[in-house]
């Protein structure tokens, strides 16, 4: 179990550092360099920014700079932003994000788990046909389609919520379930894959036959043990959440980290790209490591050995 | 069966009952009643009796012919921006055109409208279904070929080969894909670019496109990862099969093995896993165009037809819904497809 967590926090680390070493060289195929692509400032500035970042040095000392200064959790300043750094503009767009993000991750759990259940529980019936289609269908809308289409229904067409910005809760409620359809249609479909296969087991039996009440049996032994292929999907899970937040905080106009990201690639701002993807991997690595971890420990067979 | 002596269970006796020819009633049990049935005919048979599989099939075909036979037959280009005919309806007609027609013209209706460049939306349909098919055919192939051959490898040479090889598609997998392709999406451009026109022999990558090009590229450096652990998997499991050992024993190679014996063997799990990659490829695709990186204008993708929509959105929502329902039938008939296969082609997951 040990050496399990240590091989998978080196694990983590190595891709870590290997998304930082790709993503400075890959800017560095940009002509001109990073720092000077679009821009062509004065002679003086450009002066000062090659000392500044050490431009003028040979690839692998700014190579080792850039390394040094990623340790220190310094990413530098924004290009296009001018005095503002990269890490207090992706600290204030992660906060939003965050919330959101966070908010649908659990509107998805507590919606799909619960559905997939019922599915099972009524196994062939109309009830499960019904939530399989929508599951079904839910799988294959992408989420810009999702959210564009919302919007026309509930902002255009029926004004009942705003189209733009985060102020009041009512802002939240087109962003989030965008973000969590996908998800939701996911976990629903594969919680009633497990429990299925829970509920054939023979310790289902077992409780039956002990005389245990519905109540007792669905939640004390099929949840536990059906909900663990969930957990497994909750790294996926917040990996598909930031992509997503790429699409709706761009048509929703929610000043996240996504949006920020977007407007960097598209605004040609590298300091920020580079900032922005070292952060959301770590990000994503991180949380799939605790996931994995977290995981290997809840799974009762483990705790047998 | 003839008369049995009472024996006992390990006394060496011979019956000689037992070495008399065999009469006419033994004789036909041994006769074959019915053709054993292949792999692919009782798969297909399964598939044909699954009414949504079959049904999305038809789907497909009639989207590919849509998007690769029609447009040859269709008078409108999708860059093709006709003057005074912007911002149609659905089968609107502009006051050119309706003049046109009064003096007796004949002019082909646009179906779905034009957007706001006067361009044919059906034709821009086709051509973004068009990108969206050949993104998620090509992907898949790649990641089928380069995932199965490593994967292969991996699983059969086994040991320290396998170990390394492992670790590498580990630390792959643990990287987030959509950053590394957005990430290459931007920077691939320049040297791409570099390459179409100075280098001789590649000016087919401008002909194609960059944003394609770039595309293809990095799906195939990053999505074989899922298929090569798969496959490696499968390899581990048929290794140790007894028609393996023949083979080596008769002096087949490598190659040979891996090609004929072990890689067929999988083919249920190889189509399915391929088929359901399509889907997510096209999304993935979908997805980059939306945000503004993938195909370059004017060449259309369903993804960013939805997002020029957008602006509209509230006078002209006929530019959003047609591609919107275009992308969602595909990747829904994609992922339908992958399951009926999968129930059809690898029984093992049928509960």
């Amino acid at each position: 179990m040990g050496r399990y967590i240590v091989k998978r926090v080196f694990l983590a680390v190595v891709t870590i550092w290997l998304v930082a070493t790709i993503t400075f060289f890959l800017m560095f195929m940009v002509p001109g360099g990073p720092f000077l692509a679009e821009k062509s400032p004065s002679p003086a500035t450009l002066e000062a920014l090659n000392r500044k970042y050490g431009l003028d040095q040979p690839v692998i000392v700014q190579y080792k700079n850039y390394m040094l200064n990623l340790l220190k959790g310094e990413l530098g300043e924004s290009i296009k932003q001018r005095g503002r750094t990269v890490g207090d503009i992706i600290s204030r767009g992660f906060k939003v994000s965050a919330r959101v993000g966070g908010i649908s991750i659990l509107v998805s759990v507590l919606i799909g788990v619960p559905l997939g259940c019922v599915a099972a529980l009524n196994r062939g019936k109309w009830l499960d046909n019904l939530i399989m289609v929508v599951a079904t269908f839910g799988i294959a809308v992408p989420s810009f389609v999702i959210s564009t289409v919302l919007m026309l229904i509930f902002s255009i067409k029926l004004d009942l919520l705003p189209t733009y910005g985060l102020t009041s809760w009512q802002h939240y409620i087109m962003p989030v379930i965008a973000l969590s359809f996908y998800p939701t249609a996911y976990i629903s479909r594969l919680m009633r894959t497990s429990m299925l296969d829970v509920l054939g087991q023979d310790y289902m039996r077992t409780a039956k036959a002990k005389g245990l009440s519905q109540f007792k049996m669905l939640f004390k032994h099929a949840l536990r043990n059906a909900i663990l292929p969930v957990v497994t999907y909750l790294g996926p899970l917040i990996a598909y959440t930031l992509t997503g937040s790429f699409v709706v905080e761009k048509i929703f106009t929610i000043p996240g980290l996504g949006n920020e990201f977007i407007s960097s690639i598209t605004g040609r701002d590298y300091t920020m790209i580079m900032g922005t993807t070292i952060f959301l991997a770590s990000l994503v690595i991180i949380m799939n490591l605790v996931v994995d971890i977290a995981y290997k420990i809840i799974d009762p067979r483990i705790k047998l050995k | 069966m003839s008369h049995e002596h009472e024996k006992k269970p390990f006394s060496l006796h011979l019956d000689v009952s037992d070495f008399l020819p065999a009469d006419k009633e033994e004789k036909q049990s041994l006769v074959v009643m019915r053709e054993s049935v292949s792999f692919w005919r009782d798969g297909v048979r399964r598939f044909r009796k699954n009414k949504i599989a079959m049904a999305s099939l038809i789907v497909i075909i009639l989207i590919f012919i849509f998007s690769f036979i029609l447009p040859s037959f269709y008078p409108y280009g999708y860059e093709q921006q006709i003057r005074g005919s912007e911002n149609l309806r659905p089968m609107q007609y502009s006051e050119t055109e309706l003049a046109r027609m009064a003096a007796g013209e004949k002019v082909f209706p646009h179906f779905l409208g034009t957007d706001n460049l006067g361009r044919d939306m059906t034709a821009r349909l086709m051509m973004g279904s068009r990108i969206s098919l050949l993104v998620g055919l090509v992907a898949s192939v790649l990641v089928l070929i380069i995932g199965s051959i490593y994967g292969a490898i991996a699983g059969y040479f086994g040991g320290k080969v396998d170990l390394i090889m492992m670790r590498i598609v580990d630390i792959i997998y643990t990287v987030p894909d959509i950053l590394i392709i957005i990430l290459l999406m931007v920077t691939l451009k320049y040297p791409l670019q570099d390459l179409a026109s100075n280098v001789p022999g590649f000016g087919w990558i401008s002909d194609i496109g960059i944003g394609l090009i770039s595309i293809f590229i990095v799906f195939s450096l990053l999505y074989w990862v899922g298929m090569a652990r798969i496959v490696r998997g499968q390899i581990l499991a048929l290794k140790e099969q007894e028609y393996v050992t023949a083979a080596r024993a008769l002096g087949a190679s490598h190659r040979r093995i891996i090609g004929k014996h072990l890689l067929t063997n999988c083919m249920g799990p190889l189509i399915v896993t391929t088929t359901l990659q399509i889907p997510s490829a096209i999304f993935t695709e979908s997805i980059l165009s939306f945000i503004g990186i993938g195909v370059q204008a004017p060449m259309p993708s369903l993804g960013s037809m939805a997002s020029n929509a957008i602006g509209g959105i509230s006078t002209y929502p006929y530019r959003l819904f047609e591609p919107a329902i275009m992308i969602s039938l595909i990747i829904l008939s994609f992922n339908l497809l992958g399951d009926g296969l999968r129930d059809a082609f690898d029984p093992k997951l049928k509960n």
